[in-house]
């Protein structure tokens, strides 16, 4: 079985700060790691392997430095890592990105994709969907379990607001996984000792078939006005009502403030 | 590499650092979690079942384990330097195959026993003697103060084969665990890395078989000085350790504590102090890692090995001692873990030959 892992190296947004003047997130200082959410879809991938043998493809997009995580990645048994990078992929948004990582991905072999909820850094939990249906793949999102996966098919447990439901999906297919889902494990010490010897396949815009006018900032639709951290105000209205009443208010009032249309 | 170290140290080690000196318990299951990721056998190759590590990974293991647990990080240099780094050097294939490879993957664990009641710094004074008798040495004697000793599989044992010819009447043997007359006596209760088990080692006509002969006949005391160079290596950087882990709990607290109104961080005599042990911390590092670097490339390293074992011991007491300082009455507590980082740092300046030893060490490089 091939799993691709999607992952993304993200700032520890833990020791994050945001440029009061500005309104954008400080980046130098501060160390990078890889996404929590991604990082249990390694743990999930790793344990199939573990269980049933695979070949586990990391794969990221970002600048070349990704390179480090990858060599962590390999630490802990990845058995291919590729990095998309080129300055014409930088500054992509959700829709840019997926467009590259579903190029790179029609060119290789899989069974599964997995990929993290979504990212610290963003919280869009885009990047897998969009993923997926650009490929024409069947989606399962909030992974928090994988069952099984047998005759074709992955049976995972799926994590809802307060539920869960048991969701079947043909293989191949994208799945969205949960940190909940697999603590990772530790990197192996004779898998960093080898880890510096291991090839890390670069792949660059003239490696994937793609458009030029879907990637990085220019094909982004996304434009980021500002940043800034929601201020909270205490005067706020408290409505006793009935069940119907209070449904059309809070109906009335998303109209009244355009969150959605009448 | 330092990563991974410090993670593990983090998650796995510190939690319990604190209980296992309370209790005087020994972390099996520490051993265990350090085995599962390669921890045993770090800077050996893997058809010795090794991580294919260098020495100065395996130092930067011990290091980080020291900063949160001067127990773990100690049972892992015992192991790799003292257990498995002589037969590593001096055993034969077949020896390597049988001792080592299990030592390395971590399914075993090693110690070391020259130390006698009447040997210590003079170590030429073994008491302990094998006869030939046959295909085996037959053992009598004891030991004393050896660490891992209730818990290790594989002990490396130095004997007198022939006392006419002083240290070079000294020979190297592999006991196992459970040979007939092999027994584990008393275990010491001890000031500091109390977590370590440090027994008495009792030999009773032990029967060893002449292939556990480790190295030629005589060539005992040699193979004991040099494991020792190695060893030494790997209790500077648990010094080294337990100094940084006691000024980074001592810089956490200093910026919380308030006193006056102000955090004590914000006193000149906070800021001063830090900033000598840090520099003096990061002196010791340098020592420790060049020493272990001289290793790894196959480079002379007895006297940097000294060198980076007084300083860093001496380092890790100033440094614990002024971090109860700068706690006050906290530090002396038992609420917070400068007080045993305090009672462990003490041993570094005495196992593995002491301060003065080192001082020999040295002096008689620079002397010659």
């Amino acid at each position: 079985m091939n799993i691709l892992v999607l992952l993304k190296q993200v700032p520890d947004t833990t020791e994050m700060k945001i440029d009061k003047e500005t309104g954008t997130l400080i980046r130098a200082g501060v160390p990078t790691i890889t996404n929590p959410d991604d990082l249990a879809g390694l743990e999930a991938a790793l344990r199939l392997k573990d269980s049933m043998g695979a070949k586990v493809t990391c794969i990221t997009m970002g600048p070349p430095q990704a390179k480090n995580m990858m060599r962590e990645l390999y630490a802990m048994g990845a058995d291919e890592a590729i990095v998309l990078s080129d300055m014409k992929f930088s500054g992509a948004d959700t829709w840019a990105t997926s467009n590259t990582l579903a190029a790179l991905i029609r060119t290789l072999e899989f069974d599964l994709i997995i990929a993290g909820r979504q990212a610290i850094d963003g919280d869009t939990a885009q990047v897998g969907p969009q993923t997926a249906e650009k490929l024409g793949l069947p989606q399962i999102t909030y992974v928090d379990d994988i069952i099984a996966v047998k005759e074709g098919k992955i049976i995972v447990k799926k994590a809802l607001e307060s539920t869960y439901e048991i969701v079947e999906a043909p293989l191949p297919c994208v799945i969205t996984t949960l940190s909940t889902l697999a603590s990772p494990r530790y990197m192996h010490v004779k898998g960093i000792s080898h880890a510096f010897e291991r090839d890390i396949k670069i792949m660059t815009f003239d490696d994937i078939q793609i458009d030029q006018s879907i990637i990085g900032l220019k094909g982004s639709p996304t434009k980021v006005k500002k940043t800034f951290t929601k201020e909270v105000h205490k005067n706020s209205d408290i409505l006793h009502l009935d069940g119907k009443a209070a449904a059309r208010k809070v109906f009335d009032i998303m109209v009244d403030f355009k969150f959605i249309g009448k | 590499m330092r990563k991974l170290f410090r993670e593990f140290s983090e998650k796995e080690v510190k939690p319990i650092a604190a209980d296992i000196d309370e209790e005087e318990r020994f972390p099996v299951e520490t051993v265990e979690k350090m085995k599962a990721i390669g921890m045993m056998g770090i800077p050996f190759e893997s058809r010795y079942g090794g991580s294919d590590g260098d020495n100065l990974s395996y130092i930067l293991a011990v290091e980080e384990l020291s900063k949160v647990c001067g127990t773990t990080g100690v049972i892992l240099s015992a192991h790799t330097s003292l257990g498995c780094n002589p037969i590593y050097t001096y055993g034969n294939e077949e020896q390597k195959e049988k001792y080592l490879v299990p030592l390395a993957r971590g399914e075993k664990l090693g110690a070391f026993g020259l130390t006698e009641p009447n040997a210590g710094t003079d170590a030429a004074m073994q008491q302990t003697v094998a006869i030939r008798e046959g295909d085996y040495y037959r053992i009598n004697g004891s030991k004393i103060f050896i660490t891992n000793g209730g818990y290790a599989d594989t002990y490396i044992v130095f004997a007198m084969t022939d006392k006419s010819k002083g240290n070079r009447g000294i020979s190297a043997f592999i006991l196992e665990k459970g040979m007939d007359g092999f027994s584990i006596g008393k275990t010491e209760h001890k000031l500091g890395i109390k977590g370590s088990s440090t027994t008495e080692l009792i030999f009773k006509d032990v029967m060893v078989p002449k292939e556990n002969l480790l190295g030629a006949e005589g060539k005992g005391f040699m193979i004991a000085m040099s494991t020792l160079d190695g060893g030494r290596i790997g209790i500077a950087a648990q010094a080294l350790g337990i100094a940084q882990g006691s000024l980074d709990e001592t810089i956490k607290y200093v910026k919380e504590r308030k006193q006056f109104g102000k955090p004590i961080a914000a006193f000149q005599n906070t800021q001063f102090t830090i900033a000598d042990l840090q520099t003096k911390i990061d002196a010791a590092r340098l020592l420790v890692y060049r020493a272990a670097y001289l290793k790894d490339t196959n480079q002379s390293y007895s006297t940097e090995a000294a060198m980076a074992k007084l300083f860093a011991s001496e380092v890790a007491m100033e440094t614990t001692t002024k971090a109860i300082q700068l706690h006050g009455g906290y530090g002396y507590t038992r609420d917070y873990p400068v007080e045993r980082m305090f009672r462990d740092a003490k041993i570094t300046e005495i196992y593995e030959g002491t301060s003065e030893v080192q001082k020999m060490v040295i002096a008689s490089k620079i002397l010659r």
